[in-house]
């Protein structure tokens, strides 16, 4: 108590924020009750029937539900296949400039993206290469066949990787470029002295330097795997079709809020949540067997 | 940064690589903006003759936005962003600050489990649906205070500021108290003018987060005449529907695309590169101390 008289001040300061998590984040998880329920609106949480696990059983028979969950894998692995090495790659050329000028004119155009809307990227998309687009526009002109990447179904997934690619990439760069710059001057210079080459300097100096934020980012991507950009996904849904679009998250949001299945939907939502938290908490483990801090100590 | 001694000088074939690499990166980054820009200023005769886009519009006018921000859907939308983004931020950092200063106190009372609290939410984020339920049952369906109040503090900022508080020096505080200035003072005269940095990049981030959110709108505002500017952008954008304007919708029916919707996604973005290049240079520094700290 004595901790308490003295902190009180502290104490008030923390409340806001408190009553927020407990709000928002404690009380929806309370809310994933619903899920062993069949729930109506209109009854409230205490007039809906329990139904136990119901919803769950219906989940595992439904093959929408395993649709969504396969679209969502495939979409995560491509990112992790052609994302995730983007960033590095363009770290390591915008580390190897010599000219401080060039590099931070280059790094101002490439972070700006990560700040641009999904609404205003997807539409930037459509108008380069939407059916009528400077992409297509340009191939008319020159007498050659005209192709509508927005619209097509099977170009949706490297699409969406290119979209990820185009926001994201030089935003992630940042943390490789940190790391580079953590890398000690000397491990090269010896390296050079001893007679080593570019590609062995970065075989044997650079790569193991990045290794730990290498493996570490590695990690946490698999522990998201379940997540891919709602948004994005959402956006462009209507335009491609939810066989080719439909990932949990959108699953999820179109089963409960806009059909009103409620508990199926809250079922599906309280899956994807669990084994989300399955796996960051394995992946967490995983970077700390590595020597890595993880993402909490 | 100097070439080092022992790092011969790159081979013109490989400097030439380079140069065109980085040319590319920044041609694939801009110019989607600039056709957006370009049409947007480009008379619609002019967006017709040229097929739908336009590189470098002949003729800059105005025409497209004075449209637009007439007083219709588009500016009542643009008004409603701007509020949210501007009442948002001020409590997204206020609560970020305060609870950040608090549990960067070594020992606070509390502390520990606050911060459990705040880092088992990273673990399992709420869903949509448990979410929804949440902003019914407490009233704010077709609320302002919807677009705001459920994204009020992000762990991550609130992580990354704790990081760069617990990185000031306790000989501050301690010389602060003997002083007899009480832990609000403190936070007030001595924290916040040292940590401008971070409060600038946080303030971003969630500016950036209220300006660019559109789907809480949807989910929350039943009431499309309330959407903000991302919402309505969103709308036509991706639905292919015409703004409910009629003046715009005649003139945006005539042909696909369309510098008035070009209008509007400049609209949209035009706060982002504005304040963009004035908080840029703060990223490194004060993301990365935080988020290394953690």
């Amino acid at each position: 108590m004595t901790r308490l008289r003295r902190d009180w001040a502290l104490v008030l300061l923390m409340v806001p924020a408190v009553l927020y998590f407990l709000v928002f984040h404690y009380g929806a998880l309370a809310g994933n009750l619903i899920a062993f329920l069949d729930y109506v609106p209109f009854l409230g949480l205490s007039g809906s029937s329990w139904v136990g696990t119901d919803n769950f059983v219906a989940m595992f028979h439904d093959p929408a539900f395993w649709h969504a969950a396969l679209n969502t894998v495939e979409i995560s692995g491509l990112q992790l296949i052609f994302f995730f090495p983007a960033p590095l790659a363009l770290a390591l050329l915008l580390h190897s400039l010599a000219g401080d000028f060039v590099r931070k004119f280059v790094q101002s155009v490439v972070y700006l993206p990560h700040f641009i809307s999904w609404v205003i990227v997807v539409a930037l998309f459509q108008q380069v290469l939407g059916g009528a687009g400077v992409l297509n526009g340009f191939l008319g002109d020159h007498g050659l066949h005209t192709i509508d990447i927005i619209g097509n179904a099977s170009a949706f997934k490297p699409l969406v990787v290119a979209q990820v690619i185009w926001k994201d990439c030089g935003w992630g760069s940042i943390i490789f470029l940190a790391a580079l710059h953590q890398v000690d001057d000397q491990l090269y210079e010896s390296a050079a002295i001893d007679g080593a080459g570019w590609w062995r300097r970065f075989w044997h100096v650079t790569l193991p330097g990045l290794r730990p934020i290498i493996a570490l980012l590695v990690i946490l991507k698999l522990g998201d795997i379940l997540s891919t950009g709602f948004e994005q996904m959402y956006l462009q849904r209507s335009s491609v079709g939810p066989q080719a679009a439909e990932v949990l998250d959108t699953f999820v949001y179109f089963t409960g809020v806009a059909n009103g299945d409620w508990g199926y939907a809250a079922a599906a939502g309280l899956f994807k949540g669990l084994i989300g938290a399955v796996l960051i908490y394995l992946a967490n483990r995983v970077a700390h067997r590595l020597g890595e801090s993880g993402i909490y100590q | 940064m100097t070439r080092p001694a022992w790092q011969p000088k790159p081979t013109p074939p490989v400097q030439a690589l380079k140069a065109i690499t980085l040319i590319v990166i920044v041609i694939v980054v801009l110019a989607p903006l600039l056709v957006v820009i370009s049409t947007s200023l480009a008379g619609t005769e002019e967006v017709i003759a040229k097929g739908g886009w336009v590189v470098w519009p002949d003729h800059i006018t105005f025409a497209a936005y004075r449209q637009v921000l007439s007083g219709g859907v588009v500016t009542r939308a643009t008004v409603v962003s701007v509020l949210v983004t501007v009442v948002g931020t001020a409590l997204s950092l206020l609560c970020t600050v305060t609870l950040a200063y608090a549990l960067a106190r070594p020992g606070v009372f509390g502390g520990r489990a606050v911060l459990l609290l705040v880092l088992f939410t990273f673990l399992f984020p709420p869903g949509i649906i448990p979410g929804y339920l949440v902003v019914q049952n407490i009233g704010l369906l077709n609320s302002y205070w919807a677009l705001i109040l459920p994204v009020l503090v992000n762990a991550f900022n609130l992580v990354v500021m704790r990081g760069f508080f617990q990185g000031i020096p306790s000989e501050l505080y301690e010389a602060a108290r003997i002083d007899g200035a009480g832990d609000i003072r403190i936070l007030v005269r001595i924290v916040l003018p040292l940590s401008k940095a971070v409060v600038a990049v946080v303030g971003l981030f969630y500016a950036v987060s209220y300006w660019n959110s559109f789907f809480n709108a949807i989910l929350y505002l039943n009431d499309s005449a309330k959407w903000p500017v991302q919402a309505v952008l969103q709308q036509y954008v991706t639905q292919g529907a015409q703004l409910a304007d009629a003046s715009v919708a005649e003139q945006a029916t005539r042909n696909a695309p369309h510098s008035i919707q070009m209008a509007v996604v400049v609209l949209a973005l035009i706060p982002i590169v504005c304040v963009y290049p004035f908080i840029q240079r703060h990223f490194v520094k004060g993301v990365m101390t935080g988020a290394i700290k953690g």
